[in-house]
């Protein structure tokens, strides 16, 4: 049976890896190929590394930081970031990545997901949504460049849009709930989920396993990530790069599609 | 020496660092004479069908490999998209496969499954051997894998199927006919049941 996917998600800022917080004040939690080192030691299902920089200061991908990361995996690697055309995708999974995934792009330009399906396969063509709710909170809205642009476009008429033209996976980032380790946004994954058939992987919110837990047990078939969770241990936030031993993840993971079959 | 093929796609650094950790002699081979030179080959690749097809025909090693596995029979093991190169044709494409094996690769649908399930299919799951087959040999129980595709390779022969893994349907995910072998998930990215795998292919 296919399993739920238990996903860090590492930010690249300045060549270091860093934690935001509602996406501002990015820590600096380390180098990001020791990091990448330590999760396949412990066997990870899969990576997210997203260059935060690239579309805010408008810039290519950096395609040798993007070849040493993909050849140090051991784990499936997807990488974001200042991604806009199709020779970019196309670039990325030619140095060694399994997905690429776009987002702002994808908003401006939303052929670049069927073009990019096209040649690299739909199965490697990511969307990250980052969305915020509006400032009465009454309703999600998708954003770009780290949250500072909003669109003014709902994300489930995006996520239904991209679906149709081809996208592999949409990842729904939660801007209010990143970093601050009080749970997913369950009520925005629903909306998500009941409007595509696409893989869905979830970011921004989870505090500890019970978080990703809860996900798993509303969800199913789902793909948890998380930054805070993997890289902080404590109420003090020290940096600890950490995820559960097989036994445990095995574990959590029975016991949540228990759950949702009770 | 094993050889990874580099046409430009597929992770064959992946490939390259495992058997490093496992001394075995591997080298990435960009030039038709590594192609010829080695005893075993792997092909490997993400990407569209027709992508990848025409890199590997742009790449120059697409004789040197048919003179390898089908002129002198050498092992060869095709990974992902790189399996499905080996059937005839794709639902995913309009040309011509290398026709290795005598299989189609056919698009999921999704109105013949038989539970809700996403598509792609994406992420960690388990495949059921035949027994008996090497390269499925020394799995322990709870042995998965990470699979990454839309489509599926559909044997016309069916004892060219080694092992199966459901989703919505039961489909071929490990293939075997004579030299040639081909797995639908990536070994490369399946940490040590992976590992276990490609050592069995370089056992064969």
């Amino acid at each position: 049976m296919l399993r739920p996917r238990i996903i860090p998600c590492l930010l690249v800022h300045n060549g270091g890896l860093v934690k935001t917080v509602n996406f501002t004040n990015p820590k600096y939690v380390g180098d990001p190929i020791n990091a990448v080192k330590i999760f396949n030691e412990k066997e990870v299902d899969e990576l997210i590394v997203l260059d935060i920089d690239a579309t805010a200061q408008n810039r290519e991908p950096d395609y040798g930081r993007i070849r040493n990361l993909a050849a140090e995996c051991r784990m499936p690697l997807c990488y974001g970031g200042g991604v806009k055309t199709v020779e970019q995708v196309e670039r990325i999974i030619s140095l060694g990545v399994e997905k690429v995934a776009v987002s702002s792009a994808a908003i401006s330009d939303p052929d670049l997901v069927a073009q990019s399906a096209e040649v690299v396969g739909q199965q490697s063509v990511i969307v990250v949504m980052d969305v915020k709710k509006n400032g009465r909170g009454d309703m999600y809205e998708l954003t770009t460049h780290n949250g500072a642009r909003a669109t003014g476009m709902f994300p489930v008429d995006f996520a239904k849009k991209i679906e149709h033209l081809g996208a592999g996976e949409v990842v729904i980032n939660s801007i209010d709930n990143d970093g601050v380790m009080k749970g997913y946004d369950l009520d925005l994954v629903h909306k998500i989920r009941d409007a595509v058939n696409l893989p869905i992987t979830v970011l921004g919110g989870a505090g500890s396993l019970n978080d990703i837990a809860q996900l798993i047990s509303t969800f199913g078939i789902v793909g948890a990530s998380a930054g805070s969770l993997f890289v902080f241990k404590g109420k003090y936030r020290a940096v600890l790069i950490n995820y559960p031993s097989r036994v445990d993840k095995d574990a959590l993971i029975e016991q949540s599609i228990e759950k949702r079959h009770e | 020496m094993i050889a990874i093929v580099n046409y430009g796609l597929g992770n064959v650094q992946a490939f390259a660092n495992i058997y490093k950790r496992l001394n075995i002699p591997a080298l990435v081979a960009s030039t038709p004479d590594e192609v010829s030179e080695a005893e075993k080959i792997i092909l490997p690749g993400v990407g569209a069908f027709d992508w990848s097809m025409t890199r590997l025909n742009e790449s120059g090693m697409r004789e040197a490999l048919e003179e390898a596995v089908v002129g002198k029979g050498k092992s060869v093991l095709g990974v992902c998209v790189g399996m499905q190169m080996m059937a005839k044709r794709s639902d995913e494409g309009v040309l011509d496969g290398l026709g290795w094996i005598d299989a189609e690769v056919r698009r999921f649908d999704e109105t013949s499954f038989t539970q809700t399930t996403h598509l792609p299919h994406m992420g960690w799951n388990t495949i059921c051997p035949d027994n008996g087959n090497p390269m499925l040999a020394n799995f322990s129980n709870g042995a998965r894998f990470y699979f990454l595709h839309s489509y599926y390779f559909q044997c016309k022969t069916e004892t060219d199927t080694i092992a199966v893994t459901e989703y919505g349907i039961r489909f071929s995910s490990a293939v075997n006919c004579g030299n040639i072998y081909g797995v639908q998930f990536h070994p490369e990215k399946s940490h040590q049941w992976g590992v276990q795998l490609l050592k069995n292919f370089a056992d064969l």
